[in-house]
Protein backbone atom coordinates (compact mmCIF):
# COMPACT_ATOMS: atom_id res chain seq x y z
CA UNK A 1 0.00 0.00 0.00
CA UNK A 2 3.09 2.23 0.01
CA UNK A 3 2.83 5.08 -2.46
CA UNK A 4 6.08 5.19 -4.39
CA UNK A 5 7.55 6.91 -7.37
CA UNK A 6 5.77 4.60 -9.80
CA UNK A 7 2.34 5.74 -8.67
CA UNK A 8 3.13 9.38 -9.39
CA UNK A 9 4.69 8.51 -12.72
CA UNK A 10 1.54 6.58 -13.65
CA UNK A 11 -0.65 9.58 -12.81
CA UNK A 12 1.62 11.83 -14.88
CA UNK A 13 1.50 9.38 -17.79
CA UNK A 14 -2.31 9.28 -17.69
CA UNK A 15 -2.50 13.09 -17.57
CA UNK A 16 -0.07 13.40 -20.48
CA UNK A 17 -2.10 10.94 -22.54
CA UNK A 18 -5.31 12.78 -21.72
CA UNK A 19 -3.70 15.98 -22.98
CA UNK A 20 -2.70 14.39 -26.26
CA UNK A 21 -6.12 12.75 -26.56
CA UNK A 22 -7.72 16.16 -26.00
CA UNK A 23 -5.76 17.68 -28.88
CA UNK A 24 -7.04 14.94 -31.17
CA UNK A 25 -10.58 15.05 -29.86
CA UNK A 26 -11.09 18.83 -30.03
CA UNK A 27 -9.33 19.55 -33.28
CA UNK A 28 -11.58 22.49 -34.08
CA UNK A 29 -11.47 24.39 -30.82
CA UNK A 30 -8.24 26.28 -30.15
CA UNK A 31 -9.16 27.07 -26.55
CA UNK A 32 -9.50 23.39 -25.60
CA UNK A 33 -6.23 22.67 -27.43
CA UNK A 34 -4.49 25.30 -25.27
CA UNK A 35 -6.01 23.72 -22.17
CA UNK A 36 -4.73 20.31 -23.31
CA UNK A 37 -1.24 21.78 -23.63
CA UNK A 38 -1.58 23.05 -20.06
CA UNK A 39 -2.49 19.51 -18.98
CA UNK A 40 0.58 18.12 -20.74
CA UNK A 41 2.82 20.65 -19.01
CA UNK A 42 1.21 19.77 -15.68
CA UNK A 43 2.05 16.10 -16.28
CA UNK A 44 5.65 17.07 -17.01
CA UNK A 45 5.76 19.05 -13.77
CA UNK A 46 4.43 16.10 -11.77
CA UNK A 47 7.18 13.95 -13.30
CA UNK A 48 9.86 16.49 -12.40
CA UNK A 49 8.69 16.90 -8.83
CA UNK A 50 8.27 13.14 -8.37
CA UNK A 51 11.86 12.48 -9.42
CA UNK A 52 13.08 15.42 -7.36
CA UNK A 53 11.36 13.99 -4.31
CA UNK A 54 12.53 10.46 -4.97
CA UNK A 55 16.18 11.27 -5.69
CA UNK A 56 16.30 13.89 -2.93
CA UNK A 57 17.53 16.54 -5.35
CA UNK A 58 15.94 19.98 -5.27
CA UNK A 59 16.99 20.98 -8.79
CA UNK A 60 13.97 19.15 -10.18
CA UNK A 61 11.66 21.50 -8.32
CA UNK A 62 13.56 24.51 -9.66
CA UNK A 63 13.22 23.15 -13.17
CA UNK A 64 9.50 22.65 -12.54
CA UNK A 65 9.33 26.31 -11.52
CA UNK A 66 10.90 27.36 -14.84
CA UNK A 67 8.47 25.12 -16.74
CA UNK A 68 5.61 26.75 -14.84
CA UNK A 69 6.84 30.19 -15.90
CA UNK A 70 7.09 29.20 -19.53
CA UNK A 71 3.62 27.63 -19.38
CA UNK A 72 2.11 30.82 -18.01
CA UNK A 73 3.85 32.93 -20.68
CA UNK A 74 2.69 30.53 -23.39
CA UNK A 75 -0.92 30.70 -22.18
CA UNK A 76 -0.87 34.49 -22.15
CA UNK A 77 0.62 34.80 -25.64
CA UNK A 78 -1.62 32.06 -27.04
CA UNK A 79 -4.77 33.64 -25.72
CA UNK A 80 -3.68 37.08 -26.98
CA UNK A 81 -3.14 35.64 -30.45
CA UNK A 82 -6.53 33.96 -30.18
CA UNK A 83 -8.26 37.23 -29.29
CA UNK A 84 -6.57 39.07 -32.20
CA UNK A 85 -7.48 36.27 -34.58
CA UNK A 86 -11.10 36.33 -33.45
CA UNK A 87 -11.18 40.10 -33.90
CA UNK A 88 -9.94 39.78 -37.48
CA UNK A 89 -11.82 36.70 -38.67
CA UNK A 90 -14.78 36.35 -36.32
CA UNK A 91 -14.06 32.69 -35.72
CA UNK A 92 -11.64 30.53 -33.77
CA UNK A 93 -12.11 27.28 -35.68
CA UNK A 94 -8.80 25.69 -36.55
CA UNK A 95 -9.81 25.00 -40.14
CA UNK A 96 -10.32 28.74 -40.70
CA UNK A 97 -6.67 29.41 -39.84
CA UNK A 98 -5.43 29.03 -43.40
CA UNK A 99 -4.62 32.54 -44.56
CA UNK A 100 -1.03 31.68 -45.36
CA UNK A 101 -2.03 28.49 -47.23
CA UNK A 102 0.82 26.63 -45.63
CA UNK B 1 0.53 5.00 5.84
CA UNK B 2 -3.01 4.01 4.90
CA UNK B 3 -4.02 7.68 5.17
CA UNK B 4 -1.26 8.62 2.73
CA UNK B 5 -2.44 6.05 0.22
CA UNK B 6 -6.04 7.18 0.65
CA UNK B 7 -5.17 10.81 -0.01
CA UNK B 8 -3.00 9.87 -2.97
CA UNK B 9 -5.81 7.96 -4.60
CA UNK B 10 -8.25 10.76 -3.83
CA UNK B 11 -6.05 13.46 -5.38
CA UNK B 12 -4.97 11.31 -8.32
CA UNK B 13 -8.47 10.07 -9.06
CA UNK B 14 -10.07 13.52 -8.98
CA UNK B 15 -7.17 14.95 -10.99
CA UNK B 16 -7.47 12.36 -13.76
CA UNK B 17 -11.27 12.49 -13.80
CA UNK B 18 -11.35 16.28 -14.06
CA UNK B 19 -8.60 16.21 -16.72
CA UNK B 20 -10.86 13.88 -18.70
CA UNK B 21 -13.78 16.25 -18.23
CA UNK B 22 -11.62 19.14 -19.50
CA UNK B 23 -11.39 17.52 -22.91
CA UNK B 24 -14.86 15.96 -22.88
CA UNK B 25 -17.10 18.75 -21.57
CA UNK B 26 -19.51 20.32 -24.02
CA UNK B 27 -19.27 23.81 -22.58
CA UNK B 28 -15.80 25.43 -22.60
CA UNK B 29 -16.63 27.25 -19.35
CA UNK B 30 -17.08 23.86 -17.72
CA UNK B 31 -13.75 22.83 -19.25
CA UNK B 32 -12.01 25.76 -17.58
CA UNK B 33 -13.63 24.98 -14.23
CA UNK B 34 -12.55 21.33 -14.48
CA UNK B 35 -9.06 22.55 -15.40
CA UNK B 36 -9.03 24.51 -12.13
CA UNK B 37 -10.09 21.36 -10.25
CA UNK B 38 -7.34 19.33 -11.92
CA UNK B 39 -4.72 21.92 -10.97
CA UNK B 40 -5.86 22.10 -7.35
CA UNK B 41 -5.65 18.33 -7.03
CA UNK B 42 -2.23 18.31 -8.68
CA UNK B 43 -1.21 20.85 -6.03
CA UNK B 44 -2.38 18.31 -3.46
CA UNK B 45 -0.15 15.71 -5.08
CA UNK B 46 2.75 18.17 -4.94
CA UNK B 47 2.19 18.67 -1.21
CA UNK B 48 2.24 14.91 -0.73
CA UNK B 49 5.59 14.78 -2.55
CA UNK B 50 7.03 17.41 -0.23
CA UNK B 51 7.05 20.31 -2.69
CA UNK B 52 4.87 22.73 -0.75
CA UNK B 53 6.21 25.87 -2.40
CA UNK B 54 5.52 24.57 -5.89
CA UNK B 55 2.05 23.49 -4.80
CA UNK B 56 1.20 26.99 -3.62
CA UNK B 57 2.76 28.51 -6.75
CA UNK B 58 0.65 26.14 -8.84
CA UNK B 59 -2.50 27.30 -7.09
CA UNK B 60 -1.59 30.98 -7.39
CA UNK B 61 -0.27 30.97 -10.96
CA UNK B 62 -2.63 28.49 -12.56
CA UNK B 63 -5.85 28.87 -10.63
CA UNK B 64 -5.39 32.56 -9.93
CA UNK B 65 -3.98 33.73 -13.23
CA UNK B 66 -4.00 31.29 -16.13
CA UNK B 67 -7.40 29.71 -15.53
CA UNK B 68 -9.02 33.09 -14.97
CA UNK B 69 -7.40 34.29 -18.20
CA UNK B 70 -8.93 31.31 -19.99
CA UNK B 71 -12.27 32.06 -18.37
CA UNK B 72 -12.16 35.67 -19.53
CA UNK B 73 -11.30 34.70 -23.10
CA UNK B 74 -13.97 31.99 -23.24
CA UNK B 75 -16.61 34.35 -21.94
CA UNK B 76 -15.60 37.37 -24.02
CA UNK B 77 -15.43 35.65 -27.38
CA UNK B 78 -18.89 35.23 -28.83
CA UNK B 79 -18.24 31.89 -30.49
CA UNK B 80 -20.75 29.22 -31.39
CA UNK B 81 -19.07 26.43 -29.46
CA UNK B 82 -21.70 23.88 -30.45
CA UNK B 83 -20.57 24.03 -34.08
CA UNK B 84 -16.98 23.50 -32.99
CA UNK B 85 -18.07 20.26 -31.33
CA UNK B 86 -19.38 18.74 -34.55
CA UNK B 87 -17.17 16.04 -35.97
CA UNK B 88 -15.79 15.23 -32.56
CA UNK B 89 -16.76 11.59 -32.92
CA UNK B 90 -15.06 11.54 -36.29
CA UNK B 91 -11.69 12.13 -34.64
CA UNK B 92 -12.42 9.78 -31.74
CA UNK B 93 -11.00 6.54 -33.23
CA UNK B 94 -7.65 7.94 -34.32
CA UNK B 95 -7.34 9.90 -31.10
CA UNK B 96 -8.14 6.86 -29.01
CA UNK B 97 -5.68 4.80 -31.04
CA UNK B 98 -2.81 7.25 -30.63
CA UNK B 99 -3.65 7.93 -27.00
CA UNK B 100 -3.99 4.24 -26.15
CA UNK B 101 -0.68 3.32 -27.78
CA UNK B 102 1.01 6.24 -26.07
CA UNK B 103 -0.40 5.35 -22.66
CA UNK B 104 0.56 1.68 -23.05
CA UNK B 105 4.11 2.66 -23.96
CA UNK B 106 4.39 5.10 -21.06
CA UNK B 107 3.06 2.57 -18.57
CA UNK B 108 5.45 -0.06 -19.92
CA UNK B 109 8.30 2.39 -19.36
CA UNK B 110 7.06 3.19 -15.85
CA UNK B 111 6.65 -0.49 -15.02
CA UNK B 112 10.03 -1.74 -16.19
CA UNK B 113 12.50 0.97 -15.44
CA UNK B 114 15.21 1.26 -12.82
CA UNK B 115 17.23 4.21 -11.66
CA UNK B 116 20.82 4.07 -12.80
CA UNK B 117 23.12 3.07 -9.93
CA UNK B 118 25.21 6.20 -10.30
CA UNK B 119 22.23 8.59 -10.25
CA UNK B 120 21.73 8.87 -6.47
CA UNK B 121 25.39 9.84 -6.09
CA UNK B 122 25.25 12.44 -8.87
CA UNK B 123 22.69 14.76 -7.31
CA UNK B 124 23.75 18.38 -7.39
CA UNK B 125 21.70 20.00 -4.62
CA UNK B 126 20.34 17.57 -2.02
CA UNK B 127 17.16 18.50 -0.23
CA UNK B 128 18.04 19.37 3.39
CA UNK B 129 15.99 17.67 6.11
CA UNK B 130 12.64 19.36 6.57
CA UNK B 131 13.25 19.82 10.30
CA UNK B 132 16.15 22.19 9.63
CA UNK B 133 15.22 24.07 6.47
CA UNK B 134 11.72 24.08 5.06
CA UNK B 135 10.94 23.70 1.40
CA UNK B 136 10.58 27.37 0.44
CA UNK B 137 13.89 28.31 2.01
CA UNK B 138 15.64 25.33 0.45
CA UNK B 139 14.42 26.35 -3.02
CA UNK B 140 15.46 29.94 -2.41
CA UNK B 141 18.92 28.92 -1.25
CA UNK B 142 19.54 27.16 -4.56
CA UNK B 143 17.45 29.27 -6.93
CA UNK B 144 18.96 32.63 -6.03
CA UNK B 145 22.55 31.45 -5.94
CA UNK B 146 23.33 28.64 -8.32
CA UNK B 147 20.45 29.10 -10.75
CA UNK B 148 20.09 32.86 -10.63
CA UNK B 149 20.61 33.21 -14.39
CA UNK B 150 17.75 30.80 -15.05
CA UNK B 151 15.65 32.81 -12.63
CA UNK B 152 16.44 36.03 -14.50
CA UNK B 153 15.80 34.34 -17.84
CA UNK B 154 12.37 33.31 -16.52
CA UNK B 155 11.75 36.93 -15.60
CA UNK B 156 12.74 38.05 -19.10
CA UNK B 157 10.40 35.46 -20.62
CA UNK B 158 7.54 36.78 -18.52
CA UNK B 159 8.39 40.36 -19.51
CA UNK B 160 8.44 39.47 -23.20
CA UNK B 161 5.16 37.59 -22.82
CA UNK B 162 3.56 40.55 -21.08
CA UNK B 163 4.75 43.08 -23.65
CA UNK B 164 3.75 40.75 -26.48
CA UNK B 165 0.26 40.19 -25.13
CA UNK B 166 -0.27 43.93 -24.64
CA UNK B 167 1.05 44.82 -28.10
CA UNK B 168 -1.07 42.13 -29.72
CA UNK B 169 -4.35 43.07 -28.12
CA UNK B 170 -3.96 46.86 -27.88
CA UNK B 171 -6.16 48.61 -30.38
CA UNK B 172 -6.12 52.34 -30.97
CA UNK B 173 -9.62 53.60 -31.64
CA UNK B 174 -9.63 56.70 -33.85
CA UNK B 175 -12.98 58.25 -33.02
CA UNK B 176 -12.66 58.11 -29.27
CA UNK B 177 -11.92 61.44 -27.55
CA UNK B 178 -9.05 60.91 -25.16
CA UNK B 179 -7.84 62.89 -22.22
CA UNK B 180 -4.58 64.72 -22.96
CA UNK B 181 -2.95 65.01 -19.61
CA UNK B 182 0.07 66.95 -20.91
CA UNK B 183 -2.19 69.62 -22.35
CA UNK B 184 -4.15 69.89 -19.12
CA UNK B 185 -1.02 70.17 -17.03
CA UNK B 186 0.49 72.78 -19.37
CA UNK B 187 -2.51 75.11 -18.94
CA UNK B 188 -1.80 78.25 -16.98
CA UNK B 189 -3.50 81.58 -16.39
CA UNK B 190 -2.08 83.18 -19.53
CA UNK B 191 -3.39 80.52 -21.92
CA UNK B 192 -6.63 79.66 -20.15
CA UNK B 193 -8.12 83.16 -19.64
CA UNK B 194 -8.77 85.59 -22.45
CA UNK B 195 -9.79 89.19 -21.78
CA UNK B 196 -11.86 90.99 -24.41
CA UNK B 197 -13.00 94.59 -24.30
CA UNK B 198 -16.81 94.78 -24.46
CA UNK B 199 -18.53 98.06 -25.26
CA UNK B 200 -21.51 98.93 -23.06
CA UNK B 201 -24.90 98.14 -24.55
CA UNK B 202 -23.55 96.12 -27.46
CA UNK B 203 -22.06 93.01 -26.02
CA UNK B 204 -19.69 90.71 -27.77
CA UNK B 205 -21.13 88.65 -30.53
CA UNK B 206 -18.98 85.63 -30.02
CA UNK B 207 -15.97 84.34 -31.88
CA UNK B 208 -17.80 83.93 -35.22
CA UNK B 209 -18.84 87.56 -35.65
Amino acid sequence: MTIGLGHYLAVAAILFTLGIFGIFLNRKNVIIILMSIELILLAVNINLVAFSSHLNDIVGQIYALIVLTVAAAEAAIGLAILVVFYRNKGSIAVEDINIMKG
Amino acid sequence: MIITALFFYLFAGVCVASAFMVIAARNPVHSVLFLILAFVNAAGLFVMMGAEFLAMILVIVYVGAVAVLFLFVVMMLDVDFASLKTGMLQYLPVGALVGGIFLAELLLVVGAWTIAPGAPHAITAPIPPIAHIHNTEAIGLVLYTKYVYYFEAAGMILLVAMVGAIVLTLQHRVRVRRQSIAEQVARNKATAIELRPVRPGQGWGGPSS
